[in-house]
């Protein structure tokens, strides 16, 4: 072990003590709220217990899954936020991806190999991902739209696409249900063994999150992202850093990276396209992502905690009649509790980066006279 | 045709009464140098409390109570990003999550997770004598609910004092830069909590207006994006009172356009019509961003110390 790889490992393990605190918190939360609304809070706990972690079954079949697309669009946010760029688009680039793999397995999966359909499925859903986070990327640098705003819009775009789609030209060929014709066995990804519903998408997801943690800690693109995002004006000056081109990268692996979530969701999970594939992934990677205090590898873990609430908050309904809406309830906390305490270090020009030409902008855009900073 | 144009009109004024609303006071918030991302979260919770309240208190009490509500949901956020200088889009973002899951987990403990439509008594529209009895533009503008008159007064009202008052002139100073606006001995913490509060209260009212004079019940989730495309609508009308209603009336006719297909009986995919205001914003915000930039301190904590 290399001495920067421990000291990589010791700032990781202090950075994972407001996590656990949270966890510790999460069951008071829950224990709170549903006593305010009025159920028995052991009934809800043991519940959440049960439909989370308390059984293999919870475990492989309901929480492991669910914690999948959380894992791949807490990655995509992590990689965006590093880099100081305000990807909240991760909803939109999920249900694009969704829609380019249920199309090309519709269309491939009744006569290519099961290979090569479920390759092209993932690597077209990633690539819609991307080519979603491009619009808001490109009109960042082009006309300095904020991206706030414009990945914002484009979920809502994406949302009404599918549902044009699944009431169109992907509609099953009843054209009763607004869903997609089910994906053939051929398009769909295998589990991992049998009698669980865990699926070969979340070794892959695991794959990336260390793949994210080598490409943004060992090597130089990962370097030139973690400057850019800690200070842009550096990254140029001192750097010699593209700032454009590192910074469009980052988008597009970002974009990519929500957009396989949405394409190993429906080839693992739902087998079609529909509305409300995603209960708002996109929205709570956010929270996965600053959870994880934006290293991959603790995004993964927290992404895996998650998973457990919001599958345990569906067995919660199912068995104590709290709703599960809750799950959300406690997440927004869970957030609000970690900013309030300060836990958060995000990098500089997160806070900078609402003046859209600074960080993608011109290549030396000066910061003389500012009488503010962030807090990192 | 009148008769078409008319119902055009009207569906478009009514349709921009909420937008208008929330992005007006948006608008006086992000001069402070305050992005609120949670005002979808602020509406809903001031849906849900116009709900909550409209069958025992009437009318009047479920607008004071929707405005409570986005008051209390921008205090909330009050503290996180002006008292302890946390990031604006993430403590934004929250509010939105959180304010979505407390109204649909009271909704659901208070009136059942059947689903048993909750009706309300709706605002009725008030005809202005004479004003409402104009030809083609007469009943669209002058036949609305109250709250449409509301945004009539405030609108003014607000350009006037953010341009021409010294309370206007802080605001702005504390949106562009916080140091002079402290040279100036005007407090930055005090200026964006009033700004916010401001905000919150427009914000509630939006969603009371939903409820109350709109929709006549509670649904979760029934904000339904308006928060994020009333921010759409500040950019768009480049943070001047008068752009953003502009820009608010364009989003209520782009929606009210449905409803001029649907009864040309033209087939177009209804989606497209509740895709087209985000469209119109993506489009639109590349047109005008470079020539009008925001206030310079948007979204970010100004530290004492430095």
């Amino acid at each position: 072990m290399t001495a920067a790889v421990r000291r990589r490992a010791l700032r990781a393990s202090g950075a994972l003590i407001p996590s656990v605190v949270s966890v510790a918190v999460v069951a008071a939360l829950v224990a709170t709220m549903t006593a305010i609304v009025g159920y028995d809070p052991r009934v809800a706990l043991g519940a959440l217990w049960r439909g989370s972690l308390g059984t293999e079954y919870a475990i492989f079949s309901a929480t492991l899954v669910r914690a999948t697309p959380l894992m791949l669009t807490g990655l995509a946010v992590t990689l965006a936020f590093t880099a100081g760029l305000m990807n909240i688009g991760a909803e939109g680039q999920l249900l694009a991806g969704a829609t380019a793999a249920v199309a090309v397995g519709l269309a491939t999966g009744q006569s290519a190999p099961r290979v090569v359909t479920l390759s092209l499925e993932l690597a077209l859903g990633g690539l819609a991902g991307a080519l979603w986070a491009f619009i808001p990327a490109w009109w960042r640098q082009r006309f300095g739209v904020l991206e706030v705003i414009s990945t914002i819009m484009m979920n809502f775009v994406a949302l009404y696409l599918v549902g044009y789609l699944v009431r169109g030209p992907l509609q099953e060929p009843l054209h009763v249900y607004p869903q997609s014709e089910t994906l053939p066995a051929a398009a769909r990804l295998p589990i991992v063994a049998s009698g669980m519903r865990l699926h070969w998408g979340f070794p892959l997801a695991a794959v990336c999150s260390l793949g994210l943690w080598w490409a943004l800690g060992f090597t130089a693109a990962g370097f030139r992202i973690r400057v850019l995002g800690i200070n842009p004006d550096a990254a140029v000056s001192a750097a010699q850093i593209d700032v454009r081109r590192t910074a469009m990268r980052a988008f597009l692996v970002s974009g990519a990276l929500a957009g396989l979530a949405g394409a190993i969701e429906v080839t693992g999970v739902t087998y079609s396209l529909y509305e409300n594939l995603s209960p708002g992934y996109g929205y709570t990677a956010i929270a996965v992502a600053l959870v994880g205090a934006l290293n991959p590898l603790l995004t993964a873990v927290s992404s895996i905690m998650f998973g457990a609430l919001e599958a345990g908050a569906a067995a919660m309904q199912r068995d104590a009649g709290v709703p599960s809406v809750l799950a959300s309830v406690v997440e927004a906390s869970i957030i609000l509790l970690l900013i309030a305490f300060r836990e958060l270090r995000l990098p500089g020009s997160v806070l900078r980066g609402l003046r859209a030409p600074r960080a993608m902008g011109s290549d030396s855009a000066s910061s003389a006279g500012d009488d503010m900073s962030g807090r990192s | 045709m009148t008769d078409a144009t008319s119902s055009f009109l009207e569906a478009t004024i009514r349709t921009a009464t909420p937008l208008a609303l929330a992005a007006l006071g948006e608008t006086v918030v992000e001069r402070a140098g305050v992005i609120n991302i949670g005002l979808e979260g602020v509406i809903i919770a001031g849906a849900f409390g116009a709900a909550a309240t409209a069958g025992l208190a009437g009318i009047p009490g479920a607008f004071t109570a929707a405005v409570l509500a986005g008051l209390t949901c921008t205090a909330l956020l009050g503290i996180l990003v002006i008292t302890l200088r946390a990031e604006q889009i993430v403590a934004g973002t929250a509010l939105t999550l959180l304010a979505l899951g407390v109204t649909g987990l009271l909704y659901r403990t208070m009136f059942g997770t059947t689903g048993v439509a909750l009706t309300i008594p709706t605002a009725k529209p008030l005809a202005i004598p004479l004003l409402s009895s104009a030809p083609i533009v007469g009943r669209a503008l002058f036949a609305q609910p109250a709250t449409t008159y509301v945004v009539y007064l405030l609108v003014p009202l607000v350009a006037w004092w953010v341009s021409r008052t010294r309370a206007g002139l802080s605001l702005r100073a504390v949106g562009e830069s916080p140091a002079a606006a402290i040279a100036a001995g005007v407090s930055p913490d005090r200026v964006r909590w009033l700004a916010l509060l401001f905000g919150g209260a427009l914000g509630g009212l939006c969603g009371g207006c939903l409820v109350v004079a709109q929709v006549g019940t509670f649904a979760e989730g029934m904000s339904a994006g308006r928060g994020f495309i009333a921010i759409a609508i500040v950019a768009l009308g480049r943070w001047s009172p008068l752009g953003v209603a502009l820009a608010a009336l364009l989003f209520g006719a782009a929606s009210a356009l449905q409803f001029v297909f649907q009864s040309l009986g033209w087939s177009v995919p209804y989606q497209l019509f509740l895709a087209l205001p985000y469209l119109l914003t993506l489009v639109a915000l590349a047109g005008i961003a470079g020539r009008h930039s925001p206030p310079a301190a948007l979204g970010r904590a100004w530290l004492r110390a430095s």
